[in-house]
């Protein structure tokens, strides 16, 4: 098996439709971060709106969304630190609510 | 159990349970026994309320403060324009009855609250959360941990939908994770739009509402592995689906190592929708649609702003000019600082959002939000516009 070198690592992030509005509706973008923290500060720099909106001003992740690697909550692995493979999916989780006008 | 009896039409109607061979008259007994409250007669409570009758749950709790308007019937398949205007629980509780007469039906025509929640859940054994807003879903979900009972849910936006079962009790006593395990807080208002701002397509909430009574019937019965601790997504605009795993958090301020919260609080504070919003909202001005009306007759020269989007005005509009919200700090020079301007939207919200943001900014003084929006003058000025 050829092994890609770490610098090619490209793993998808999964944008939720909430948030499209600030990825130009774009649903999934490509990043090459070694982990997730280096993918998402990628996606930010990418969409520098959505970033706002995806931590707090301490830097720390808002707590109405999650982030998943495949089907595991990266607070269940190594946090930001979580190391992205080749072909990872990246998700990014929202809480919705359904149709009242707030 | 077994002193759960059928008659001979309920062993008729339910014959296609009754041979599949993991639930047969077991699985039968089980939900007719079974009590289950279900939150919410809009998209989600369709469906879920007709297969759950239909299945043969014995008691079926419903709670809904509503009544049923033209733009539910795009998806609350529930409903026939014959029922516009009737509360949502009656015209429920009716067509319910003609599926099955053979269930209990019990109705709560008010909104569900801390002050009444304990009252109403504490007579069933599963909560079934199909309702639109964050304040009650953290209330439900609350409510549904303090009273052990499991809290099987469906959220929805768009073409979007989750599907999970929460704070389900297996039978080696472990109980799975809660909303405020996945969720610790609820986005700011605004930030994430309403299926009314936002639209839904009218099949996705009869999709997940589907699949949440499919829960319901195996939380009760005990049948196949149901969705604890997982968490089920449903992009319909792209068919995919994801199923993730949910971790219980140690800082869950309910049930983790440190609750913080033993009794019900104060949801709307809790979303940020409390008495503070209303405050700061006191420098927003506003007029209703009578005195608009009186001074568009009038002598004065007013400009109307219309904030909404380009398709919300397609769909019905009143002359006013058209900047969208995100787009009024680049079209800032065509807002007149002399004239009074009146600011619209649908309800008045993000007409609001605008004028906070024009004077705090940019120091405008003489602008005036429409209470109620375009939808109230529909209401009281012009019945001929359509209402969305």
């Amino acid at each position: 098996m050829i092994r890609h070198k770490k610098s090619n690592t490209m793993a998808t992030i999964i944008i939720p439709t909430p948030l499209r509005k600030f990825t130009d509706n774009k649903a999934k973008i490509i990043t090459s971060g070694n982990s997730v923290g280096e993918s998402i500060t990628q996606l930010g720099e990418l969409h520098p709106d959505l970033s706002k909106h995806l931590f707090k001003q301490c830097g720390t992740l808002q707590s109405f969304l999650k982030i998943y690697l495949g089907d595991r909550d990266i607070k269940s692995l190594e946090n930001e630190e979580t190391p992205v493979k080749d072909e990872d999916v990246i998700s990014i989780i929202p809480a919705i609510a359904g149709g009242k006008t707030l | 159990m077994s002193d759960i009896k059928f008659s001979k039409e309920e062993l008729e109607r339910y014959s296609r349970h009754l041979i599949i061979p993991e639930f047969n008259i077991e699985g039968q007994r089980k939900l007719k026994a079974a009590r289950v409250l279900v939150i919410g007669t809009g998209g989600l409570g369709a469906p879920l309320l007709q297969y759950l009758s239909a299945a043969g749950v014995g008691t079926i709790g419903i709670v809904d403060f509503d009544v049923v308007e033209d733009s539910n019937l795009q998806r609350q398949v529930l409903f026939t324009q014959a029922d516009i205007g009737r509360p949502k629980v009656e015209a429920a509780k009716e067509r319910i009855e003609a599926q099955n007469p053979h269930i209990k039906i019990v109705t709560y025509n008010t909104t569900f609250t801390s002050e009444n929640a304990f009252e109403i859940a504490s007579n069933y054994d599963v909560i079934a959360d199909g309702t639109d807003n964050f304040p009650t879903r953290y209330l439900v979900n609350d409510v549904s941990v303090l009273l052990k009972v499991p809290n099987v849910y469906a959220s929805i936006f768009r073409f979007e939908g989750q599907v999970t079962v929460f704070n389900y009790g297996d039978a080696h006593g472990n109980t799975g994770p809660n909303y405020r395990d996945l969720f610790p807080e609820p986005p700011p208002p605004g930030l994430v739009p309403s299926c009314a701002e936002g639209g839904v397509i009218g099949v996705l909430p009869g999709i997940l509402g589907s699949l949440q009574a499919n829960e319901v019937i195996k939380v009760i019965t005990g049948v196949g592995d149901n969705l604890s601790g997982r968490l089920f997504l449903f992009d319909a605009l792209n068919f995919e689906t994801r199923t993730l795993k949910i971790e219980k958090d140690p800082d869950n301020p309910l049930n983790g190592k440190n609750p913080t919260i033993t009794e019900l609080i104060d949801y709307e504070q809790f979303c940020g929708l409390g008495i503070d919003k209303k405050e700061e909202r006191e420098d927003v001005k506003g007029i209703d649609v009578t005195t608009l009306k009186s001074w568009l007759e009038g002598a004065e020269d007013i400009q109307l702003i219309d904030v909404r989007e380009p398709y919300e005005y397609d769909i019905v509009n009143i002359n006013g000019q058209l900047i969208p919200q995100n787009d009024v700090l680049e079209h800032i020079d065509e807002i007149s600082s002399d004239y009074k301007v009146v600011v619209h939207c649908r309800s008045g919200k993000r007409s609001a959002d605008v004028i906070e943001l024009l004077q705090t900014k940019y120091g405008f003084t003489n602008l005036y939000n429409l209470e109620g929006g375009i939808l109230d003058w529909a209401d009281k000025i012009d019945t001929s516009l359509p209402k969305y």
